[in-house]
C-alpha cells in the first residue's frame, strides 16, 4: 500500500462528501417539481410528454398503481429490447452486419436466450453481459435497445427510491406519488443534462463516439489487429452515471477506449456514487431532518471505507506464493494504467454501488480481496447502491434494524415516527427471503445439476457439446473453491443486479443465460414489490411526533447499528457459502494451494 | 342532649405507599415448578408445536435425528458417529422440551391463582326477590342478568351487579387480596359489587348486571389462566421475524449440501454433512432462544401487572401500556391526596388571628368534609383550641348548599359562616355591610399558589381566609421527572381554575394541564392528542369517564369505580390507585425491551455457532498431506477439540442458554426510567454485543466438559 493509493481513495471520498448535499437539493427540488435552472429548457419538454402519453401529473398513485406502472413500464421495454436485439440484422446502424449470415466469422449469434439475457439484464439495470459487445451489437442495439435501458431502469429505480421516500415521508396519506411523472423527471432533469456534459468531457479524453466499421491495422508485429469504432462517449456517461455497467467493449472500463486515462477513470468512479450518495441527502430533505439522512450515508460510508481497506490491503500484500519470487502486490489481471489503489477503490465502488462495470478482474483478486467485491453484493448492494435501489435497500435494513434493536428501548419500534408493525416486517423479511433464495437456490442448482438431453443445446462450450448429461458447473474455468466462487458470484451480481462477473464462466449457454436471466427478473422485480408494498403501508400512517422516548435513528449510533445490522445479516446468510468458497481458498493459498 | 363534638384526626398527608406486589410468590415455587415440568412434556405434542414455528422446526429436527439413531442403533452401526446422533437427538429434544418448560412456568403462577379464584365462586347460594316481593333462596349460578337479592352480613355475593337500595361494607380480598373493607352504596360511584365479595355489614340490595360465566371473577379467572390470551401486535410481527429468519437459515442450511457435494467431489477429500450435523447447524441458526420464551415473555408480563394487583383485559392493553406518550392524571386522588388541607388562617388587617381561628373551627364543627376536619385540625394544632360543650337548642348548623355556596352555624346569636370568597362577599353585601378589599387580595393570592380561599365571616362582618391547599403525593415530582426522561408526557386534569392549576401543576412537576377540566374536555384532549399520533394513557372511575376511558388507548378503571367504568376501560385496577398507572406503563416497556433484547441476543448468538459448526462441518475438506485437518479448522478459533465436540458444545449451549434465561423473560431485562438513546445505547452493548461474546467461553467450557465426560472424541 502506498500514500498516493490511499490518497487517491481520500480524494476521491472527499469529492464524494462534497458533491452529495448540492446533488442532493437538486434532486428534491426537481422531484417536488420546484424550479430548477433546467426547468426553462427541459419543462416544456416535460409537458409534451405528458401530452402525449396522456399523464396526468397531479395523478398520485397508490403503492399499487405504482408498481402495476412500473412492471408494465418494464415488461414492454423488456420486450422491445429481445425484439431489437432479434431483429438486429434487419435494423440500421449495424456496419460490421452483425447477427446476419454475412457477419464476420468472429462474430457472435443473437440466440434467444442470450437476447433474453441481456434483455432482463439490461431491463434490471444489471448489465450483465454473456456476450462481447464489439463481437456481438451493432450500434443500433447498443444505442435503442441498450442505452435506453440504461437511462430507463436507472430512471425507475430513482423513480422507485423517491416513491418509497415519499411513503416514510407523508402522513395519513394513500398515493406515493406518480409514477410516469418520477420516470420522466429522473430522465430529462437529473440523468440527461448530466450525461450530456459528462459524455463530452469523455470525447475530450479521447474517447471514440462515431459510427464508423471497424479497422483492421497492422501491427508491428506485423499480425492483423480488428480496432472497432462505436458510440463510446454517450455510452459511457450513462453506464456509470446510471450504475449499469454494461460496457461496449468486452473488457469494458480496463478497455483503453472505454477508459483512456487516469481522469476518466476518476469520473467513471465519482459518476458512481453521485447519484446514490445525492439521493440519501434528498431523503434527508424529505423527511425533514437532513441529519436522518447523513446517518445514512454514515453507515454508507463506513462499509464503503472498510471495504476498500480490506480489498486494497489484500491486494496489495498480494499472494506469498508469487511475493517469494516478485514483489508489488496483486496485479494479475489489473490494468498496469491504474494500479492496485485505484483497481480495488474501481472494483469496491463498482459492486457496492450495483454498477457491475469493472477496469480489472475480479476473478484474479486475492482470495480476500475478490470476497470484498463479492460481500459488497451480497449484503444487498446498499452502500450507496444502485441508483434508487441503494437507498430502498438501505431503508430497507434501517426498518429492520429498528425493529429488532427498536424494541429494546421500550416502545413499538418506529422509524421516522411511522410504527414499523407486522406488516412491514412481513414484507421485509420477504425481500430479504427472496434475495438470498434467489443467490443460494440458483448457486445450489448450479453447483449439482446435470445438463439436460440434449445437452448440445443446452450447454454447448464454444462449439464442443459436453459429455452427455455432464455438470453445468463443468463450464467454469477454474477447480475447487475458486470454481465455487465463480458460480457463487455469478448469481450474486444477477440477484443483486451488479452485473460484474467474477468471469471464469463460459455463460453464453441456455442453461446460463436462462437462469442467471430469471435470477436477474427476481432479484429486481420481487425485491422491488414488497419494498413498494411497505412505502404504500408506511404513507397511510400517522405521524408519532418525536419526544426523548423515541429511538433516535439521527446519530452515530444509529449509523453504527445499521453497520452491524448489514453485516450480520448478510454474514449470518452467506457465511457457509462465502466459507466454502474464498474464505478456504485463502487458507489454501496460505498453504501454498492455488486454483 | 348534648352533642359532644371532639377534634377527629384527619388522615395525615403521607407519601404514596408504592403499589404492593401482591402475593409474593417466588419466581420457581416447587408446586409451579413440578407442574410446568408435567407441562412441558405435553407441550411436545405437534400440534401444540406446530403454533410456534421455530420451536416445530427443532421438533422436527429431533424427530429426523432420533430416527437416523435408531437406524443406526438397528444396523449395529455403533462408533462415535452414532454416539453423536444420540447425544444430537437428545439434545435437540431438550430444547423443545426447555421451551415448553418456559412457557408453562410462566403461565404456572396464573393457573395457581385461577385454582384460588375457582375456590370463591363454586356453592354461592343467592336470595333473590320474586315479584311480590318475597325472597326465594337459588343457586348464584341459576342468577341471569336483571335478577334482584339481598344481601346481609356474613353473606357472600352472588353475582356481579348493583347497588340499587342500602350501605354495606363489602370485604373485597378474595379479588383483591386487601383486607380492609370498602363501602358500597347504592347511587354514585360506588355502586358496583362484584361476585364472589363477602358482605360484613348491613344490609343490600343489588341487581345483578352478569350471566353467569360472564362475571368478573369469570373473566379474571380466564385471564389470569392465559386461555383467553392473544397474540399481541408486537408479538405477531416479532413472529414473523424470527419465522423469516428462521426460513432463511433452512435455506442457508438446505443449499450447503449441495455446495458441498461440489466442493468435496472438486478436493477429492472431506464428505458432504451428515444429515445430525446439518440438522445441529440449522436448529443452532433460527432464533430457538427467543422462538422459545417469546410467549414466556408476553405471559409473564400480564402476569406481573397481576401482582400489581390490576387485571389487564388483554395482553394488547399492557403492550399498549409501553407506547403510552401522553398520561392524564387526574389530579385529586391521583397527584394530589383526595382531599385539600387547611394549612393557614391569614387575618383580615385588624382582626386578630385566634378570633379568625375561633371562628374558623366553630363554623366547621359540623362539617364533616375532609376539608372541614382539616380545619377543625389546624386550629387545634396551631391554636390550642379543643373540642366544645353546647347544650340542646344553643347551636343550629347550615350545612352545605349549592345555592348559598356556605355553610357554617348559629350559635346563640352570633351567625358564623364559611364558603366561597365569592359567596361569602354577595352574603355580606345582602345583609349590608361592606366587603374589605382586602379580602379578594388574599384569596387572589392564595389562588396564584395553587390554593383554594375560603372566607369566614361572623355576623356580617369579614373576619379573614382559610388558605386550603392541595397536598401533592411525596414523591410524584420524581416519578414526572422519570416520566419526561422516558418521553411520556404528563397532563394533570382539574376542575380548577386555570390559576389553581398553573401552581400545582408547577409544584407537582407535570408537563401541562388541563383546568376546569368537564368530561367532554377530557374526551376532547384524549381525540386531540390521538390524532397527532400520540397514545393516551388515564385513569377513571366515573361514570362520566367511560367514554373517555373507552377511547383511551390504555384505560385504567379503578375497582371502586361504577360498572360502567370498569367495562369501558382495558385494565382494572384492584386497588384503586390511580397513580399505578405509573407502574403499568414501566411494566408495558419492560415487556418489549425484554423481547427486544432476548431477540438481539438470539440473533448475535449465531455469529459464535458458525465458528463451532462450520469448521467442523469441513474438517477434512481439501485436507492435504501431512495434516490432521483440512484449512476450514482454521475457523475454530475457539480450539475446539473435534468436529463432534464442537457439534455438540453448540447444540447444548443452544438448549442451555433458554433455560438461562427464563428468569429474564420471567422477570424482564433490567429497567431504569431513562432516554431512548441512553436506554439503547445499554441494552445493545449488553445483549448485542454481549450475545455476540458471550457463547464463545461457553462453547469452550461445554466442549471441554463434553469431552471430560467421553462424550464425544478429543481428536
Amino acid at each position: 500500500m502506498t500514500l498516493i493509493g490511499w490518497l487517491q481513495i481520500v480524494v476521491f471520498f472527499g469529492l464524494l462528501l462534497a458533491l452529495t448535499k448540492p446533488m442532493g437539493i437538486f434532486m428534491h427540488r426537481v422531484f417536488e417539481g420546484e424550479p430548477t435552472f433546467l426547468t426553462p429548457v427541459m419543462r416544456p419538454i416535460e409537458k409534451l410528454i405528458y401530452r402525449l402519453c396522456g399523464v396526468r401529473e397531479d395523478d398520485d398513485m397508490p403503492w399499487t398503481r405504482y408498481t402495476v406502472a412500473m412492471l408494465f413500464f418494464s415488461i414492454v421495454t423488456l420486450l422491445l429490447t429481445y425484439a431489437i436485439l432479434r431483429w438486429q440484422a434487419y435494423l440500421p446502424l449495424n456496419p460490421m452486419r452483425l447477427g446476419s449470415d454475412k457477419a464476420p466469422g468472429w462474430g457472435t449469434a443473437m440466440t434467444p436466450d442470450l437476447a433474453f439475457n441481456t434483455a432482463a439484464s439490461f431491463t434490471t439495470n444489471t448489465n450483465w453481459q454473456a456476450y462481447s459487445g464489439e463481437n456481438t451489437m451493432s450500434y443500433f442495439s447498443q444505442m435503442v435497445a441498450l442505452a435506453s435501458h440504461n437511462f430507463f431502469s436507472a430512471a425507475a429505480g430513482i423513480a422507485i427510491a423517491i416513491a418509497f421516500v415519499r411513503g416514510l415521508a407523508r402522513k395519513s396519506a394513500t398515493g406515493v406519488g406518480n409514477f410516469w411523472v418520477d420516470l420522466t423527471r429522473a430522465t430529462l432533469y437529473v440523468l440527461l443534462p448530466l450525461c450530456i456534459v459528462i459524455a463530452l468531457v469523455y470525447v475530450q479524453q479521447g474517447m471514440p463516439q462515431n459510427f464508423h466499421a471497424y479497422h483492421t491495422a497492422q501491427t508491428v508485429e506485423g499480425s492483423a489487429q480488428i480496432i472497432p469504432g462505436g458510440p463510446v462517449a454517450s455510452q459511457e456517461a450513462i453506464k456509470m452515471l446510471g450504475t449499469n455497467g454494461g460496457g461496449i467493449f468486452n473488457a469494458n472500463s480496463s478497455h483503453p477506449f472505454e477508459n483512456p486515462t487516469p481522469l476518466t477513470n476518476f469520473i467513471q468512479m465519482l459518476t458512481i456514487f453521485l447519484i446514490g450518495g445525492g439521493i440519501v441527502y434528498t431523503f434527508g430533505i424529505a423527511v425533514g431532518n437532513v441529519r436522518q439522512g447523513w446517518a445514512i450515508f454514515a453507515a454508507m460510508s463506513a462499509l464503503f471505507l472498510l471495504g476498500v481497506a480490506v480489498c486494497y490491503w489484500q491486494e496489495a500484500k498480494g499472494n506469498p506464493i508469487i511475493n517469494a519470487v516478485a514483489t508489488g502486490g496483486n496485479m494479475e489481471g489489473k490494468e498496469a494504467r491504474f494500479g492496485i489503489a485505484s483497481s480495488t477503490l474501481f472494483a469496491t465502488i463498482t459492486t457496492d454501488a450495483s454498477c457491475g462495470a469493472v477496469n480489472s478482474m475480479h476473478d484474479s483478486y486475492t482470495p480476500l480481496g475478490g470476497l470484498v467485491p463479492m460481500a459488497n453484493i451480497l449484503t444487498g448492494e446498499v452502500i450507496f447502491g444502485g441508483v434508487g435501489a441503494g437507498l430502498y435497500g438501505m431503508l430497507m435494513y434501517a426498518i429492520l434494524a429498528v425493529f429488532i434493536a427498536g424494541l429494546m428501548v421500550g416502545r413499538t419500534p418506529e422509524y421516522l415516527g411511522k410504527k414499523v408493525e407486522a406488516f412491514e416486517v412481513k414484507m421485509a423479511m420477504l425481500a430479504c427471503l427472496i434475495l438470498v433464495a434467489d443467490v443460494l437456490g440458483f448457486t445450489a442448482l448450479s453447483c449439482v445439476t446435470h445438463v439436460p438431453h440434449p445437452a448440445t443445446y443446452w450447454n454447448t462450450v464454444s462449439g464442443t457439446p459436453p459429455s452427455v448429461n455432464a455438470l453445468a458447473s463443468a463450464n467454469t474455468n477454474n477447480s475447487g473453491p475458486h470454481g465455487f466462487s465463480e458460480i457463487l458470484y455469478t448469481f450474486d451480481s444477477a440477484t443483486g443486479n451488479n452485473g460484474s462477473a467474477f468471469a471464469g464462466i463460459s455463460v453464453n449457454t441456455p442453461y446460463w443465460n436462462l437462469t442467471i436471466g430469471i435470477a436477474m427478473l427476481i432479484g429486481r422485480f420481487l425485491m422491488i414489490i414488497p419494498l413498494l408494498a411497505i412505502a404504500g403501508s408506511m404513507a397511510k400512517k400517522k405521524r408519532v411526533p418525536v419526544s426523548s422516548g423515541t429511538f433516535p435513528t439521527d446519530n452515530a449510533l444509529f449509523a453504527g447499528l445499521l453497520v452491524g445490522v448489514v453485516i450480520i445479516v448478510g454474514a449470518l446468510s452467506y457465511f457457509p457459502a462465502v466459507a466454502l468458497g474464498p474464505v478456504v481458498e485463502h487458507f489454501l493459498m496460505l498453504g501454498g494451494k492455488t486454483f | 342532649m348534648a352533642t359532644t363534638l371532639t377534634n377527629k384526626p384527619s388522615a395525615a398527608p403521607s407519601a404514596p405507599t408504592p403499589p404492593k406486589v401482591h402475593g409474593p410468590r417466588p419466581l420457581f415455587d416447587p408446586p409451579i415448578v413440578r407442574r410446568a415440568v408435567r407441562d412441558a412434556f405435553f407441550k411436545l405434542n405437534p400440534l401444540v408445536m406446530a403454533k410456534n414455528p421455530v420451536m416445530f422446526v427443532v421438533w422436527v429436527g429431533s424427530a429426523v435425528t432420533t430416527i437416523i439413531f435408531a437406524q443406526d442403533i438397528v444396523k449395529h452401526a455403533g462408533g462415535w458417529e452414532t454416539a453423536f446422533s444420540g447425544q444430537i437427538a437428545l439434545w435437540l429434544w431438550f430444547t423443545v422440551l426447555f421451551a415448553g418448560f418456559a412457557e408453562a412456568i410462566a403461565e404456572g403462577r396464573g393457573k395457581a391463582q385461577a385454582d384460588e379464584l375457582r375456590k370463591t365462586r363454586s356453592t354461592t347460594m343467592a336470595r333473590r326477590i320474586v315479584k311480590n316481593g318475597k325472597e326465594e333462596a337459588v343457586a348464584a349460578a341459576m342468577l341471569r342478568k336483571g335478577d334482584i337479592c339481598v344481601c346481609e352480613v356474613g353473606d357472600i355475593i352472588p353475582g356481579d351487579g348493583t347497588v340499587i337500595e342500602g350501605i354495606a361494607s363489602v370485604d373485597e380480598s378474595a379479588i383483591t387480596g386487601e383486607s380492609a373493607p370498602v363501602i358500597r352504596e347504592a347511587g354514585g360511584d360506588r355502586s358496583a359489587v362484584t361476585g364472589g365479595t363477602k358482605v360484613i355489614s348491613d344490609m343490600i340490595k343489588i341487581e345483578i348486571t352478569s350471566n353467569p360465566g360472564e362475571t368478573f371473577i369469570d373473566r379474571m379467572i380466564g385471564l389470569v389462566e392465559g386461555a383467553a390470551r392473544q397474540k399481541t401486535p408486537n408479538e405477531i410481527a416479532l413472529n414473523i421475524l424470527i419465522a423469516g429468519l428462521t426460513i432463511i437459515f433452512m435455506l442457508a442450511t438446505i443449499t450447503l449440501l449441495p455446495f458441498a457435494i461440489y466442493s468435496v467431489q472438486q478436493a477429492g477429500s472431506g464428505a458432504p454433512p451428515s444429515i445430525p450435523i446439518l440438522v445441529s447447524l440449522l436448529v443452532c441458526l433460527i432464533p430457538t432462544t427467543i422462538g422459545g420464551l417469546l410467549s414466556a415473555i408476553g405471559i409473564a408480563g400480564m402476569d406481573r401487572v397481576m401482582q400489581y394487583n390490576v387485571l389487564a383485559m388483554s395482553g394488547k392493553a399492557v403492550e399498549a401500556a409501553g407506547d403510552v406518550d401522553v398520561l392524564l392524571l387526574d389530579k385529586t386522588g391521583t397527584i394530589t391526596l383526595g382531599n385539600r388541607q387547611a394549612t393557614e388562617f391569614i387575618p383580615l388587617p385588624g382582626v386578630g388571628i385566634a378570633d379568625l381561628a375561633d371562628a374558623a373551627q366553630l363554623s366547621s364543627i359540623a362539617d364533616e368534609t375532609p376539608e372541614g376536619r382539616s380545619i377543625v385540625v389546624l386550629a387545634k394544632d396551631k391554636y390550642g383550641l379543643r373540642g366544645r360543650h353546647f347544650n340542646d337548642g344553643e347551636v343550629e348548623f347550615i350545612p352545605f348548599t349549592a345555592q348559598t355556596r356556605m355553610s357554617g352555624a348559629d350559635i346563640g346569636h352570633s351567625r358564623i359562616r364559611k364558603g366561597a370568597v365569592q359567596a361569602v362577599a354577595d352574603y355580606l353585601t345582602q345583609s349590608g355591610s361592606t366587603v374589605p378589599k382586602e379580602l379578594f387580595e388574599i384569596a387572589d393570592g392564595i389562588s396564584n399558589q395553587g390554593g383554594t380561599p375560603l372566607a369566614v365571616a361572623v355576623d356580617g362582618k369579614a373576619l379573614g381566609v382559610i388558605f386550603l391547599k392541595d397536598i401533592i403525593k411525596g414523591g410524584m415530582r420524581e416519578r414526572f421527572a422519570h416520566m419526561r426522561a422516558m418521553g411520556i408526557k404528563t397532563v394533570m386534569i382539574t376542575g380548577d381554575n386555570p390559576l389553581t392549576a398553573a401552581a400545582i401543576a408547577q409544584e407537582a412537576g407535570v408537563d401541562d394541564y388541563l383546568a376546569q377540566a368537564k368530561p367532554e374536555d377530557k374526551m376532547a384532549l384524549i381525540k386531540k392528542e390521538q390524532a397527532q399520533g400520540r397514545l393516551v394513557a388515564m385513569t377513571g372511575d366515573g361514570t362520566n369517564d367511560a367514554p373517555a376511558l373507552a377511547q383511551a388507548d390504555v384505560g385504567v378503571a379503578m375497582n371502586s369505580g361504577t360498572q360502567a367504568a370498569k367495562e369501558a376501560g382495558n385494565m382494572v385496577d384492584l386497588d384503586s390507585n390511580p397513580t399505578k398507572l405509573i407502574e403499568i406503563v414501566e411494566i408495558g416497556k419492560q415487556l418489549l425491551m425484554t423481547r427486544g433484547a432476548l431477540t438481539t441476543f438470539s440473533i448475535a448468538n449465531d455469529v459464535a455457532k458458525y465458528f463451532a459448526i462450520i469448521p467442523a462441518m469441513f474438517s477434512m475438506l481439501y485436507i492435504m498431506s501431512g495434516h490432521a485437518h483440512g484449512p476450514l479448522w482454521a475457523l475454530n478459533v475457539m480450539k475446539l477439540h473435534s468436529p463432534y465436540s464442537a457439534v455438540l458444545a453448540a447444540v447444548i449451549f443452544n438448549a442451555l442458554v433458554i433455560i438461562a434465561l427464563i428468569p429474564v423473560a420471567l422477570k424482564g431485562v433490567a429497567y431504569r426510567p431513562m432516554g431512548a438513546a441512553q436506554v439503547l445505547r445499554r441494552n445493545l452493548m449488553v445483549w448485542g454485543v454481549g450475545g455476540i461474546l458471550a457463547p464463545f467461553p461457553f462453547i469452550w467450557l461445554l466442549d471441554q466438559i463434553v469431552v471430560l465426560l467421553h462424550c464425544a472424541p478429543a481428536h
